[in-house]
């Protein structure tokens, strides 16, 4: 990881990223002129106070919104050159979302939500069970995979949310403050989770966070403060 | 259909509301085959026509007389097959209240040109036997409990006296619109009963021809034939004849589109403004699917199939129903013996369901095409 122009071999490059709102009569620029790299594997912490911009930049990074000016571009492709269908077909190939509030649907058991991802892909009824009983193992969760969210707790619905964001492989996970809701201990077992996957199975993981603890599970800490970057105390990986 | 699962959960998540709205659905379609069965009801002597027979009756009036002997020389005109003759009967059995249509007939030419009545051969052979003898429609026979061997009798009105017939048959149709509320009776029987007025004349013929294009030229030649005379006649295929019958009824199919289209409209807001919210309530779980990669077309297509489902559902309950009602028969006694809802319009029925259920979830589907993700997973 590095901030700034790297080699140009980073899995992501940020080059110059604006974000700025127009409200009224006046503009906020959210984010100025930030350059970052990530490279494979790596697992980044994004923190800072509310309004820094943190949620903006991961929702540029995973192409929900684009840039006022600036490019980003992962494992090859510039994302911000991309607009509707293909933004959306790219996103299902390359992102794995996890939400501070879960987002499942209410309606669907685990194993369900899980393969959602899966339904835009052709694989076979037996390939997608196969692909989702893997997430679902991953994150110690296979056998309350025909539980419905409500019949799970916070933790366990954070684990599903995980293993909807992996399953179909994607180049790097992006996460929105994924301990936000729950308590400590349930908070240690996502982070432990999140670790594993990054160790174990060489994810790419970005994290926004407000927890410190959250945060110094992460290989680099990265401070945003009004739009602008800086990095924090760098963690062994 | 691998998205089944999500439609069905969809509609599942508030069982109540979708059930309430599959209701309304069903009521209105309800609603509407009642209506499309009365429609036919009026019209559907213009739908079971044979296209290969035509209608002579007095060019003054359907009630005016014509006489006998007019069947021998459309008999002759080249390409008739065969004529025979209805007079109609206007008794009472029982009250007033019980009304059925009475014909007297020739049963010999009758058969040849009305062949989709069906009576077992013996029961026919019984009637042509006995000059007394009559047969009655399934329908009728159901309704006062009549079986083969009954005295059946029946107060004249315009030929008074109390007429006494013996059921020797009971018809069923070839085709389930068939009418199977008629009684049929020798017309020799009437004629010998009848006073010396009633007698040589009938009220109106059924032609059978060799070859339905040559209709028009068949009209031409009878009306001709007959022309200058003191019965001049009024010649025209049976559908022309059943579809003016018909008209003589008022505009009801005026009335039947106006009640019908009030029930829709009102449908289309109410199941709109469910669908409406249906989707905000669920505006987020929309955005976590366009996030992990479903397009705005999916979710545009997803919501209307939601719709359609819930449209079809109420469609197929409403004429379901009404279909198992019309089984049963005419429900008022007599006035809609062609009591009956064609496949065509259940066919119908279901189209418009759907089209109010795509019409009510466009506004909705609409909106949810057009649900930024990242405005969308911020009002969690």
């Amino acid at each position: 990881m590095k901030l700034g122009g790297g080699n140009g071999n980073s899995l992501i490059q940020v080059r110059n990223l604006d974000k700025k709102y127009v409200r009224g009569s006046e503009e906020i620029h959210v984010l100025q002129g930030l350059n970052l790299d990530v490279d494979k594997g790596d697992f980044v912490a994004f923190m800072g106070p509310s309004g820094s911009g943190k949620t903006t930049l991961l929702n540029l990074l995973g192409g929900l919104d684009v840039p006022s000016a600036g490019s980003i571009t992962v494992a090859g492709d510039e994302i911000t050159r991309l607009s509707g269908n293909k933004l959306t077909t790219w996103r299902a190939r390359h992102v794995g979302f996890v939400f501070q509030m879960y987002n499942l649907i209410p309606v669907l058991s685990a194993f369900r939500n899980v393969e959602l991802p899966l339904l835009l892909t052709g694989l076979s009824k037996a390939e997608r069970r196969r692909h989702v009983e893997t997430a679902l193992s991953i994150v110690g969760l296979r056998d309350r995979m025909g539980h419905n969210p409500r019949q799970l707790s916070g933790g366990q619905l954070q684990r599903v949310a995980i293993a909807r964001a992996i399953v179909a492989d994607p180049t790097f996970l992006l996460c929105d403050e994924p301990t936000g809701d729950l308590d400590r201990k349930s908070a240690d077992e996502i982070l432990n989770l999140v670790d594993l996957l990054v160790r174990d199975h060489g994810k790419t993981v970005l994290m926004v966070t407000h927890d410190p603890r959250a945060a110094e599970r992460a290989q680099v800490t990265l401070h945003l403060d009004k739009g602008v970057l800086a990095e924090g105390v760098a963690q062994p990986a | 259909m691998k998205y089944l699962p999500l439609i069905i959960a969809n509609l599942g998540r508030k069982k109540i509301r979708t059930i309430l709205t599959v209701l309304s659905f069903a009521v209105a379609l309800f609603l509407f085959g009642l209506l499309a069965a009365i429609r036919g009801a009026f019209t559907m002597g213009a739908d079971v026509a044979g296209a290969d027979r035509l209608a002579v009756t007095n060019r003054a009036s359907i009630i005016q007389p014509l006489p006998i002997a007019y069947r021998d020389r459309i008999e002759r005109i080249p390409g008739v097959v065969r004529a025979t003759h209805f007079n109609w009967f206007g008794g009472v059995y029982q009250d007033e209240k019980q009304f059925f249509a009475q014909f007297a007939i020739d049963p010999e030419s009758y058969r040849e040109v009305f062949p989709e009545f069906i009576v077992p051969p013996d029961q026919w052979q019984a009637f042509v036997a006995d000059r007394a003898g009559a047969v009655a429609g399934e329908a009728t026979a159901k309704k006062y409990g009549w079986k083969v061997g009954d005295r059946i009798p029946i107060r004249g009105t315009f030929l008074p006296g109390i007429w006494e017939f013996n059921l020797h048959g009971i018809y069923r149709g070839s085709r389930p619109q068939d009418d199977l509320t008629q009684f049929w009776f020798h017309y020799k029987f009437m004629e010998e009963k009848a006073p010396p007025w009633f007698k040589g004349i009938v009220g109106w013929y059924f032609v059978k021809i060799a070859n339905p294009a040559a209709a028009p030229r068949l009209v031409k030649v009878i009306d001709e034939t007959f022309a200058n005379s003191a019965y001049e006649t009024r010649t025209q295929t049976e559908k022309a004849m059943a579809t003016s019958f018909a008209k003589q009824m008022g505009n009801i199919e005026f009335l039947i589109m106006a009640i019908g289209g009030v029930v829709f409209f009102t449908l289309l807001l109410v199941s709109g403004n469910t669908m409406a919210g249906a989707v905000r309530e669920r505006t987020s779980e929309l955005a976590v699917l366009k996030a992990v990669g479903y397009t705005d077309r999916f979710v545009l297509a997803i919501v209307l199939a939601e719709s359609a489902a819930v449209a079809a559902g109420g469609g197929i309950l409403g004429l379901a129903g009404v279909k198992l009602f019309t089984l049963k028969g005419d429900p008022t006694g007599g006035m809609l013996p062609f009591f009956y809802i064609s496949w065509g319009a259940i066919g119908a029925g279901l189209a418009l369901a759907v089209t109010v259920g795509l019409a009510a979830g466009i506004i909705p589907a609409v909106l949810a095409m057009r649900l930024r993700v990242i405005d969308a997973l911020r009002r969690v």
